[in-house]
């Protein structure tokens, strides 16, 4: 299924806010847990990630530090700031709030189901 | 293929690509080693399925999206960079210590290369009174206070240390020891090539006393080539700065001309050698990309202009002029053609196949060996009529040794356009070629003035 691109764009901060929320991570692992809640219907670019992870670093949303493993290569992760959960709080509702009405429309309107295919034959 | 050559192969690739996204003007160091660290993370998954590394190094570089898009949204994001931004940002914590250290160590050699041109003053050389103490000097002072800086930024050892401070003692005693006469042309003949032996001494200090790498001689020309550039971007708005401080203080009816010709314009030339030196390295990527540029700009206008000059020659058949001035100005156009040469060989991919630019190049590099004839005909005829001069006698070397490079340089390039030599081999060629430089002009601070009797 492809996702329109305002669509992906306009989720991707939560998203990215969310999953940091958990726990603090880097680029790559977030790209593959992003597909992996998506059962790999939202499949992001790098083109969209890291300057998205930089912009919201540069708002304070979140913290980066290089960090390197023992033996390791040096790692770039990213952790969600007290700003950042507020940011993600005032996000939620306002998701929250779009998906309750999406929601009830869907609901009252069952004309409009998921799947419904136009009888070609005939 | 065993596993060890899969992996170098791959270090290979991955450095290729490395270099190839560093080229971006938006994408930082500190990016593409995030993005690195994403593309190596993707391999490994690949080949944990049963991909070979290579094979997986393509999915992977493919799934990263084209280059342009990617650095197009990291320009998006990081508009500023696209600006030539001479503030640094900090990335992480050791580097920007790193830094601190760097900026501190910069200060204190540029307040010192300030404090150089002027300390003289206070013994009595001022400029005006003393302007052949300056002469003879101004490289010393001025390239003294940058030799510190690298020494300094490169913690050298002491036997490099000691060998800097031996020849900048030498270049000092050579300049001021010979009894020179005020107006005599060993004087200017010093002036000029004294700061090039120093400089070539800077490079010593520059490769942490490993001048004997080819690849950090390399990286000296680049460097060298990017310093100028730095330079010379600070002396046009330092020339902005000149020219508004003089308006304004004009405008309130003070005279602040001797405050600039006294102080501003020497102590900020002489900081801004270590600043432009410090800016070369602390922003590396913002010249690394005008450079080549400014290279592929001028190389087929220098081209053409050569061109021209040897047609109107051959139409004319006038004969080269060879006064001072003439031999300067030839002397000075073969060496801009060099710079281009070595700057297009140190910017370019050796790798690469050959294509138009270089068959442009090798153009070049003929239409300069055909004048550096010419003027070497012109100079050996006046040294047949006249007798050897020390203008004339360094006119003649230099030209010598620039012709020995022009036509070296022509025949590997003409093996490269035909496809039958490499091109490292002409990288290697340069790199050798300058200590050539170095003797030369040592030759000519040191040998010169006691065999001409310091005329």
């Amino acid at each position: 299924m492809h996702i329109a691109k305002d669509l992906v764009a306009a989720s991707a901060t939560p998203l990215v806010l969310g999953i940091l929320a958990e726990e603090e991570s880097y680029g790559y692992a977030i790209l593959k847990e992003i597909s992996e809640r998506s059962g790999g219907r939202l499949e992001w670019t790098e083109g969209l990630l890291y300057p998205l992870l930089h912009r919201l670093e540069r708002l304070g949303y979140v913290e980066a530090n290089w960090r390197t493993p023992e033996g390791g290569r040096r790692r770039k992760y990213y952790a969600i700031t007290p700003e950042g959960r507020r940011e993600l709080a005032e996000q939620r509702k306002q998701w929250d709030a779009v998906t309750e009405a999406l929601q009830d429309i869907w609901n009252a309107t069952r004309s409009i189901g998921p799947i419904v295919a136009p009888a070609l034959e005939g | 293929m065993t596993e060890n050559e899969n992996d170098t192969e791959l270090e290979t690739q991955i450095a290729e690509w490395r270099a190839y996204m560093l080229r971006r003007r938006a994408v930082s160091d500190a990016d593409v080693d995030e993005l690195e660290d994403h593309l190596r993370e993707r391999v490994t998954d690949l080949t944990g399925t049963g991909l070979h590394p290579d094979e997986a190094f393509l999915i992977a570089v493919k799934r990263m999206g084209r280059m342009d898009e990617l650095s197009r949204e990291f320009a998006r994001e990081h508009s500023d960079r696209l600006w030539k931004q001479l503030v640094l940002t900090d990335e992480d914590a050791s580097a920007s210590a790193e830094r601190r250290r760097g900026l501190l160590v910069m200060v204190v050699c540029a307040a010192l290369g300030a404090l150089a041109v002027k300390l003289p003053a206070l013994f009595g050389f001022g400029f005006d009174d003393s302007a052949e103490f300056y002469v003879r000097n101004l490289g010393l002072l001025v390239l003294a206070p940058l030799a510190l800086y690298f020494a300094l930024r490169r913690d050298t050892g002491r036997g490099t240390a000691a060998a800097l401070i031996g020849l900048f003692a030498l270049g000092a005693v050579a300049a001021n020891a010979y009894p020179f006469d005020t107006d005599s042309q060993s004087i200017v003949l010093t002036a000029i090539h004294l700061p090039i032996a120093l400089w070539l001494v800077v490079g010593i200090a520059y490769a942490a006393g490993d001048w004997r790498s080819g690849q950090r001689r390399m990286d000296f020309i680049r460097f060298t080539g990017e310093w100028f550039i730095y330079l010379v971007l600070i002396g046009l708005g330092g020339g902005v700065l000149t020219g508004i401080t003089v308006g304004t203080f004009s405008a309130i009816g003070i005279d602040a001309e001797t405050f600039i010709s006294e102080w501003l314009l020497p102590c900020g030339g002489a900081a801004a050698v270590v600043v432009a030196a410090w800016l070369v390295e602390a922003k590396q990527s913002v010249i690394e990309n005008m450079a080549p540029v400014l290279t592929r700009v001028f190389t087929p206008l220098f081209a053409v202009t050569l061109v021209a000059v040897l047609v109107a020659i051959a139409v004319t058949t006038n004969a080269i002029d060879v006064e001072r001035d003439m031999l300067i100005l030839f002397d000075l156009l073969l060496v801009v053609v060099l710079a281009l040469v070595l700057y297009s060989i140190s910017a370019r991919d050796p790798g690469a196949p050959a294509g138009v630019f270089d068959w442009m190049q090798l153009a070049l590099v003929v239409a300069a060996l055909l004048i550096d004839v010419l003027v070497l005909v012109a100079i050996l005829g006046r040294i047949t009529e006249f007798g050897f001069t020390p203008n004339k006698s360094a006119a003649l070397g230099e030209n010598l040794v620039l012709f020995v490079n022009l036509a070296w340089s022509a025949w590997l390039y003409w093996t490269v356009v035909r496809r039958r030599g490499r091109f490292a081999r002409l990288e290697r060629w340069q790199t050798d070629y300058v200590p050539v430089y170095a003797a030369w002009a040592w030759v000519v601070v040191l040998v010169f003035p006691p065999l001409f009797a310091f005329a």
